[in-house]
C-alpha cells in the first residue's frame, strides 16, 4: 500500500487558516508564542492546537525547545500575557520518574489530592497499570519500568483532559518501552485525555500518535498527520513518514529513499546505501 | 565450581563459625586483662590507673549509695535541656534561612562567623552574663548545638532535588504542605545527622561547663576525685562520659531507622 493516507502539511496556511466555526474547542490553543532565555529565543511565534482526546507527537533536535514548549503547557514556565490556553486538569509524567522516595507509592499517587476516597482512588490507578501489588512498597524497591508505571498512575488519577509527556521512555530499555507503548495507548484509549508526548525518538512518535509535529526554529517546522491503524508494524507506510520526519529534522535517512520505500523492508538491519 | 561461590564472604571463615559480634569483642577484652595484671603486679600504680576490678568495686559502691544516679542526673538534665534549646534555635534558623532568601541573607552571615568561634572559648564570657549556676552551663550546649543543627538542616533544605519540588507543584502541592510534605522529608536526613554531631558535641561541652564551680553532675565527681587522686571514680565517670556518647549515637541510629526506613540502606539491612 502506498500511503495516501499520510499527508505533510505546510505549517505556514494551517496557522493562518480560519477556524470552522462548528470545531468544538480544542484541548489546547496556543498563539504566537515567544519564549527566551536572555539573549537565546527559544520559541518564537509558536502556534498550537491540539483537539480533545488528540495523541500528538512533538519531535525536535535537542535544545530545540520542545520541554520549553511543554513546560509552559504544564504551567511549570511562566506564560504571563501571551495567548496560551489549556484545561485546568492536566497532568505531567517527567522523563524521571520524580516519585517522593519517603512516601509509600500510593501516597505518590495521592500526592495533592484531597478527599477521603484518594486512597481508593490511588489503588484503582495502580491496577489500571498493573501495579496494585506493589501500592505500600516504598519507590526505591521498583524498577525503572515500575517506577514509570506509578507515575503515570499519578497523572492519570487526576482525571487529566491534557496528558503531558517529557520523554517518559527515554531512559527505559526497548522491551520496557514497547511493554509502556502500549500501555500507554490503552490507557489514552479508556480515558481520552488529549495527549502531548515529547520525545526524540521518530518511530516512538509515529507507533503513538495521531499526529506528529517538529519544532524547529522555534516554532512548528513541519507535520505529520498518521492515519496508519495500530498497533503500527514497520512497512512502507511507516517508513514514509518516518522518512520524511527525519528530513524535517534535518537527518537525511537514505539518499535513494523512494526506491527503498517502494520495496517491503524486511532488512533485519538498516543497509548503507551509497551514492554513485 | 562458579566464580561466586569461590568468594569469601566476611563473617564465614572455613571450619569454625564465629559470629562477626563474637568476635570483634576478642581485643577489647584481652586489652581490659592486660590492664587488671598489670595493675595486679604493680606495674600500673593505683595513684596512675586504677585496677578495672576496682573501677568496677567504685562503680558499684556508687550506685548503691545513689551517688552516681543523682550526679548523672543533673548531667543527663543539663545535656538534655541545652541540647532542646539548642535544637529549636538552630532548627528556626535553619527553617527561615533555608526557606526564604532574605531569611538566609540576614541570617546566614552572622551564623557563619559565628560558628568559626570555638564555643569553650566563650566559657569566661558566659560566666560574666550567667553566673556560675546552671545557666552558663546549659547556654554553652546549647550554643555548640546550634551551629550543626543549622548548618546541616540549612544544607539539607537547599539540597532537596529541585524535581521533586517541581512534580510536587505540578501536582497542586503548594506552600505549606510543600514543605511539609516535600521539603522537610526531603531534608531529614541531613537534619538527622546533624543531630548526631549536635548530641557529640553536647557531651564534649557539658565535659568542659561542669568543671564550671561543679556543686553536683559528673563533672562535680570528677573534681572531687582528681583532689583526692581517686584514679577509680575518674575512671568511672569517664565511662559514664563514653557510654552517654555511645548512648546519644544509639538515639539517633533508632530515630534515623524510623524516620529514614524509606533509604534503601535500611531497607537491605
Amino acid at each position: 500500500m502506498s500511503n495516501p493516507a499520510v499527508r505533510a502539511t505546510p505549517i505556514a496556511s494551517l496557522a493562518s487558516a480560519p477556524l470552522p466555526p462548528a470545531a468544538p474547542a480544542p484541548a489546547v490553543e496556543v498563539r504566537g508564542f515567544d519564549r527566551r532565555f536572555g539573549d537565546v529565543v527559544v520559541l518564537q511565534g509558536l502556534d498550537l492546537r491540539i483537539e480533545q482526546g488528540e495523541f500528538v507527537a512533538l519531535l525536535g533536535r535537542s535544545g530545540s525547545g520542545k520541554t520549553t514548549l511543554l513546560r509552559t503547557l504544564a504551567g511549570l514556565d511562566p506564560a504571563e500575557g501571551q495567548s496560551v490556553r489549556t484545561p485546568s486538569a492536566r497532568a505531567v509524567v517527567f522523563q524521571e520518574p520524580r516519585l517522593l522516595p519517603w512516601k509509600r507509592v500510593w501516597r505518590n499517587v495521592t500526592l495533592g489530592l484531597a478527599g477521603g476516597d484518594a486512597k481508593a482512588r490511588a489503588e484503582a490507578a495502580l491496577a489500571e497499570v498493573g501495579l496494585e501489588h506493589r501500592a505500600t512498597v516504598w519507590p526505591s524497591t521498583l524498577s525503572g519500568g515500575e517506577a514509570q508505571r506509578v507515575a503515570l498512575a499519578r497523572a492519570l488519577v487526576r482525571e487529566p483532559r491534557l496528558l503531558l509527556l517529557d520523554e517518559p521512555f527515554a531512559s527505559l530499555d526497548a522491551l520496557t518501552r514497547i511493554r509502556m507503548h502500549d500501555l500507554v495507548l490503552s490507557l489514552w484509549r479508556r480515558h481520552a485525555p488529549a495527549v502531548l508526548i515529547v520525545t526524540h525518538d521518530v518511530d516512538e512518535a509515529i507507533a503513538l500518535a495521531d499526529r506528529v509535529l517538529v519544532l524547529d526554529g522555534g516554532r512548528i517546522a513541519a507535520e505529520e498527520r498518521i492515519d496508519l491503524p495500530r498497533p503500527r508494524e514497520v512497512g512502507a507506510g511507516f517508513q514514509a513518514v518516518r522518512r520524511r520526519l527525519l528530513g524535517a529534522l534535518g537527518v537525511d535517512p537514505a539518499p535513494h529513499g523512494e526506491h527503498r520505500a517502494a520495496a517491503p523492508s524486511v532488512a533485519p538491519f538498516p543497509v548503507r546505501e551509497v551514492s554513485p | 565450581m562458579t566464580l561466586v561461590d569461590t568468594i569469601r564472604f566476611p563473617g564465614t571463615y572455613s571450619g569454625v563459625r564465629w559470629s562477626r559480634f563474637g568476635r570483634r569483642w576478642v581485643s577489647p577484652l584481652l586489652l581490659l586483662a592486660l590492664w587488671e595484671l598489670g595493675a595486679r603486679t604493680g606495674v600500673i600504680p593505683p595513684r596512675v590507673l586504677a585496677a578495672p576490678s576496682a573501677v568496677a568495686a567504685t562503680f558499684w559502691g556508687m550506685v548503691v549509695s545513689g551517688e552516681l544516679a543523682g550526679n548523672l542526673g543533673v548531667s543527663f538534665l543539663r545535656v538534655a535541656v541545652g541540647l532542646a534549646i539548642g535544637v529549636a534555635i538552630g532548627g528556626a534558623l535553619a527553617l527561615t534561612a533555608g526557606l526564604s532568601r532574605i531569611g538566609e541573607d540576614v541570617i546566614d552571615p552572622p551564623v557563619q562567623m559565628l560558628r568559626t568561634l570555638p564555643v569553650l572559648a566563650l566559657s569566661p564570657l558566659f560566666i560574666v552574663w550567667f553566673g556560675i549556676d546552671e545557666t552558663p552551663k546549659v547556654a554553652l550546649i546549647a550554643l555548640a548545638v546550634t551551629f550543626p543543627i543549622y548548618l546541616n538542616l540549612f544544607s539539607g533544605i537547599r539540597s532537596v532535588d529541585p524535581k521533586l519540588i517541581e512534580a510536587a507543584q505540578s501536582f497542586g502541592v503548594r506552600g505549606f504542605d510543600l514543605i511539609r510534605q516535600v521539603i522537610l522529608p526531603g531534608a531529614r536526613p541531613s537534619f538527622l545527622l546533624g543531630l548526631r554531631f549536635a548530641l557529640a558535641v553536647a557531651v564534649l561541652v557539658l565535659v568542659v561547663a561542669e568543671q564550671i564551680n561543679a556543686q553536683a553532675g559528673l563533672g562535680y565527681l570528677i573534681n572531687n576525685a582528681r583532689d583526692f587522686l581517686r584514679t577509680d571514680i575518674i575512671v568511672v565517670c569517664l565511662v559514664i562520659y563514653a557510654l552517654l556518647g555511645l548512648g546519644a549515637d544509639g538515639l539517633v541510629r533508632a530515630i534515623e531507622r524510623r524516620a529514614l526506613a524509606w533509604r534503601p540502606s535500611f531497607l537491605k539491612a
